[in-house]
């Protein structure tokens, strides 16, 4: 199989979400290993033949040392990238790097956090140290705000609407009645997101993600590996990284990072937008879908909100079926950091394995996209598109 | 100047702390204590620097010069905050805004003195010298 940069592809073998929701008994090391683990049955192997692990913001301690001896692993390669939501999609990008060039051969992926429970609130990472801290921190933006300001100018620029909007949640809660673990398990209608509290015009209530305890983990693996090991996987075809801030300004609201991302990890992968068959999409919140399926090219700027409507989104038939778990705007958003949960259902997709009623037919090439930090500020997007193993 | 009764756009009772000032970006405070917004350009490639540092990230030029704007900007983007939490939480609904400046970059920034209702992105709006304390305050506008 041609894999990133015409290199054989690395192989994601494992892929475990963590089944809860509020886990207010659990350390987050704990949820870590509980996902490490089932990841790892997952793939059949053991934590004996981890030799890379990566792991982000939300890993506890001293990251990835501490991690590591929590785990009792002894890895030879260690990345702890911290780009939000979407580290862990670099994460597996990183790792198919280093498998190419035959540093690694098992890389064990990590996330785990307990925001449901208390602690740290959504958008933690800045810090009064940050530079851009004195000229934004005293404006009383959160997270979602920040995320309302793409969408009104959004609105302004293109003619969206609150409506098409929720035409997003309804396609995740469509999904996520499917999945027995959803947060959000219930079916809603349009006029129910639209009736929903406003918290920050124009974005309401069930505009946002879910705020759940959880984590998930993912299992990548050399050509070499998988292949002894018998299991269906994920072949990573194609990896983009892209990074959107203020500067060189001013800042533009109206797209994302992926706009930079999508295109790399397309190129690499040699398939178009049109060729794939299911999408997960990062959906802090609807306006966050809406931009980045424009972004990466499935419509073009400014028509997604007609892109969405009509069930657009929904599996099995819609133009593009997204985030059939339910995603972080139903199913989890653990650690307030859907990334992971993006490739673990991508890989559900492509391996056959999603749940019936939402599993795409003939699901052959499938793509993940994760979005970190912030819409309304600087954020990081990474895009990996993945094909089944033979 | 004596202490308002109600709150003005001068002094919009949002919330609001001394800013950390560092030798990067002392003119700008300076600046705005006086009334005046004032911001960095770049002497060798001419972008108006947004947020201000010492090193220009259009062209890596380290020989800018501070100069006084008009203030004067329109809204680019704007949400009313009806929920949040923390010390915001009192203070709902307030406007969140980037306003975009006449001379260019997109500031974050609160309108204020003004029914959160009536506004549009492209509003026309002016700068508030919102004081924190008596060395500093916060660059928020009101509609021109």
């Amino acid at each position: 199989m041609a894999g990133v940069a015409g290199r054989p592809g690395a192989h994601i073998v494992g892929a475990y979400e963590h089944p809860g929701r509020h886990l207010p008994d659990h350390t987050v090391p704990q949820i870590h290993a509980e996902a490490a683990h089932g990841a790892l049955r997952d793939a059949g192997l053991t934590m004996a033949d981890v030799d890379a692990y990566y792991c982000a913001g939300d890993a506890p301690g001293f990251g990835g040392l501490s991690m590591a001896e929590y785990l009792g692993i002894r890895p030879r390669y260690l990345d702890s990238t911290e780009t939000g939501g979407s580290s862990y999609l670099v994460h597996v990008q990183h790792a198919a790097d280093a498998i190419a060039a035959g540093h690694i051969s098992v890389a064990l992926i990590t996330l785990a956090g307990k925001p449901r429970t208390g602690g740290t609130p959504p958008g933690g990472s800045a810090r009064p140290s940050s530079p851009e801290s004195p000229f934004e921190s005293d404006f009383g933006m959160a997270v979602v705000s920040g995320y309302a300001l793409a969408a009104q100018r959004h609105m302004y620029e293109f003619g969206t609407t609150s409506a098409q909007l929720a035409e997003i949640k309804v396609a995740a809660s469509v999904h996520a009645q499917y999945n027995p673990n959803a947060f959000l398990p219930n079916v809603v209608t349009v006029d129910e997101v639209l009736e929903s509290p406003m918290v920050a015009d124009p974005l309401h209530r069930l505009d946002s993600c879910v705020i759940t305890d959880g984590g998930g983990a993912l299992v990548v693996v050399s050509p070499e590996v998988a292949a002894s090991l018998g299991r269906a996987s994920a072949v990573v075809l194609g990896a983009g990284f892209g990074f959107k801030g203020a500067s060189p300004g001013p800042i533009d609201l109206t797209h994302t990072a992926g706009a930079y991302s999508g295109p790399i990890a397309f190129a690499q992968a040699g398939v178009t937008p049109a060729d794939i068959r299911y999408a997960s999409i990062y959906d802090s919140f609807t306006i966050t879908v809406l931009q980045t399926i424009e972004d990466l090219g499935f419509c073009e700027k400014g028509e997604g909100g007609r892109f969405v409507s009509d069930g657009g989104l929904q599996a099995p038939f819609g133009r593009l079926p997204f985030n059939t778990d339910g995603g972080g705007l139903c199913n989890n958003h653990p650690a307030n950091r859907g990334g992971i949960t993006k490739v673990i259902e991508a890989v559900r997709q492509v391996r056959g394995e999603a749940h019936p009623s939402v599993q795409v037919p003939d699901c052959d090439l499938v793509l993940a996209h994760g979005t970190g930090g912030s819409l309304a500020t600087r954020h990081a997007s990474a895009t990996l598109i993945m094909t089944r193993s033979n | 100047m004596s202490e308002p009764t109600t709150p003005t756009p001068e002094q919009s009772g949002l919330p609001g702390h001394a800013p950390v000032v560092t030798p990067e970006t002392a003119p700008y405070w300076e600046g705005l204590a006086d009334g005046v917004v004032r911001l960095p350009r770049c002497l060798s490639c001419d972008a108006v620097i947004w947020y201000p540092r010492s090193i220009c990230p259009h062209c890596g030029s380290t020989e800018l010069e501070w100069f006084d704007t008009s203030g004067e900007g329109s809204i680019y983007s704007f949400s009313i905050v009806r929920k949040t939490g923390g010390r915001w939480g009192a203070h709902t609904p307030f406007v969140l805004a980037y306003v975009e400046l006449d001379d260019g970059p997109r500031v974050m920034t609160n309108i204020v003195g003004v029914d959160p209702e009536t506004l549009a992105c492209g509003d026309r709006v002016r700068p508030v010298f919102d004081r924190v304390d008596e060395a500093y305050a916060l660059l928020r506008f009101t509609p021109a």
